[in-house]
């Protein structure tokens, strides 16, 4: 069997069993489905309750996405600001520090008396998933080869032509990085906050099912509601690996494939 | 004693000094006068400073003492500037790298199109222009950073060490096709090396600087009529060899004695 097929065939094989397992503990101890369904009720679950979990599914999916997409135009943006102007970056990257290591879930309960849900969400998945972005666009703008830039100066190339010509494009691969982690971090941002939201009270995202069917122990649906959101998470994680590659494809060596 | 202003000269150096901020002086009292049309090494030791002096020239860094003056001629043409590793963009290829110079002048890329087919010609790259950097060999490389220099049509070509790193093969044939360009473009080449059997093969004339601090210490006309194969293996071009080795030796010795 190739190589790319063992890829792809053992993590199955080993998904299966733990699946396999989990059915043969929950039958054998004749676990009650209110404290761990097996596999088989928590995806009929998943089936029955598919209107209700996929409309909070997109609601959760929203919130990442423009958390992410913020992220990246305040990462991005940030970073090419601390790029332009040493003292600026001085000044603020302690508090992008800050604001990255205190637990966003000792923030979010605050925002959510001063925002609107929506927004406090929004602004908890934006707060996680910023950080790497300017982290590593930051550390990407300021490794551009030297013999580059004195080159761009010799033929008297303007600022704005050294960020877009030449920054910019060698920033890449870092920034693509950096998105790449800030995909996963947004979706736990959303979620944290939803959680935080849901003990309000208040929500309709997939945490806030999570954490409405924890209070009315409808296990099954949380289990299947958790599935859900591994699998979006998964797919988020995926698609931002193939968009890496599809940039980076022509020129980086992270993406091109070599021939033995 | 200043020697007085040379009317052929492109460049004119005049008691150059350049101290770096840790307080290590890399050049000192730098005279040099680099004639229109001339082939131009600067030959010493590591860390001799010639590097810095080729720096200064092209304007990338600015001398802490003393003058250097361009002509008229070398301005309006441009400077093109080949460094010791290739430094191209891994991001786009073989013609958007030569490109690079055109574009940062405002050109757009069908207007610089003949330009650039027309100097990967002369490099003979024309097969490769839609190549990236990476799928190219170290040689061919160097080809590139060096039609990126010369699409400009610069009437003063610098060069620092821009062969050390290839192989003798490579670094003969890539000699052969310097100079041939350089009969054919009739520029004004200034080359610096740390090889003795390079800089005797390529130039008219062979200026050997001394090490902390760097100066020129002595100057050998090579006057040769082809340079050629048979050339690299003659007695004549043994004899200057010897001749340049035993200026750097000298050149290296008053070093040793100002240190003692």
């Amino acid at each position: 069997m190739s190589e790319r097929m063992l890829r792809i065939v053992l993590p199955l094989v080993v998904l299966l069993l733990g699946v396999l397992a989990w059915d043969l503990v929950v039958r054998l101890n004749a676990i009650p489905p209110y404290v761990l369904p097996g596999p088989g009720l928590v995806f009929a679950t998943l089936i029955k309750d598919w209107s209700l979990l996929w409309s909070s599914l997109l609601v959760t999916l929203e919130i990442t996405f423009e958390g992410l997409a913020l992220a990246v135009l305040g990462g991005v943006g940030l970073a090419v600001l601390f790029n332009q102007s040493r003292w600026l970056e001085r000044a603020l990257y302690p508090y992008a520090v800050i604001l990255q290591v205190t637990p966003v879930v000792a923030i979010a309960p605050l925002l959510l008396i001063y925002l609107p849900q929506q927004g406090a969400v929004l602004a908890c998945a934006w707060i996680v998933a910023f950080f790497p972005v300017l982290a590593n666009t930051t550390l990407g703008l300021s490794s551009v080869d030297h013999n580059l830039v004195d080159l761009f100066r010799l033929y008297g190339a303007s600022r704005t032509q050294v960020l877009w010509e030449l920054k910019l494009p060698a920033a890449l691969p870092q920034m693509l990085a950096g998105l790449r982690i800030a995909g996963g971090l947004s979706l736990i941002g959303a979620v944290v906050a939803e959680i935080a939201a849901g003990s309000a009270g208040a929500g309709s995202g997939l945490a806030y099912r999570i954490a409405e069917s924890g209070y009315r122990l409808n296990i099954p649906r949380m289990f299947a509601a958790l599935l859900l959101l591994s699998v979006a998470g998964i797919v988020i994680f995926f698609a931002l690996s193939w968009l890496t590659h599809l940039v980076l494809r022509r020129w980086h060596e992270s993406a091109v494939a070599r021939e033995a | 004693m200043i020697p007085p202003p040379n009317s052929s000269a492109i460049v004119t150096i005049r008691g150059v000094g350049k101290t770096f901020g840790a307080g290590v002086t890399a050049l000192e009292g730098l005279d040099l006068d680099v004639r229109a049309g001339e082939f131009l090494s600067l030959l010493g030791p590591s860390g001799c400073g010639k590097s810095t002096a080729l720096r200064i020239i092209a304007g990338l860094s600015e001398p802490s003492r003393g003058s250097v003056t361009l002509s008229d001629a070398s301005a309006r043409g441009g400077i093109g500037f080949v460094f010791q590793e290739p430094t191209l963009m891994p991001w786009t290829t073989v013609a958007g790298n030569v490109y690079l110079p055109l574009k940062l002048a405002g050109m757009s890329r069908a207007a610089a199109t003949l330009r650039i087919e027309d100097t990967l010609r002369r490099v003979g790259l024309s097969e490769f222009r839609d190549a990236y950097p990476r799928q190219l060999s170290g040689g061919m490389k160097m080809r590139v950073s060096i039609a990126r220099a010369l699409v400009t049509q610069p009437r003063l070509l610098l060069m620092d060490e821009p062969f050390a790193a290839l192989d003798e093969i490579t670094r003969f044939k890539l000699n052969d096709d310097l100079l041939a360009l350089w009969r054919e473009l009739r520029m004004t080449v200034v080359f610096v090396t740390h090889s003795v059997f390079e800089s005797v093969y390529l130039s008219q004339r062979v200026v050997v600087m001394t090490a902390r601090p760097g100066r020129v210490s002595s100057e050998l006309v090579v006057d040769a009529g082809s340079r050629d194969a048979q050339f690299r293996t003659s007695a004549e071009y043994a004899a200057y060899c010897r001749s340049a080795s035993e200026a750097l030796a000298r050149a290296m010795d008053v070093r040793a004695g100002a240190a003692a």
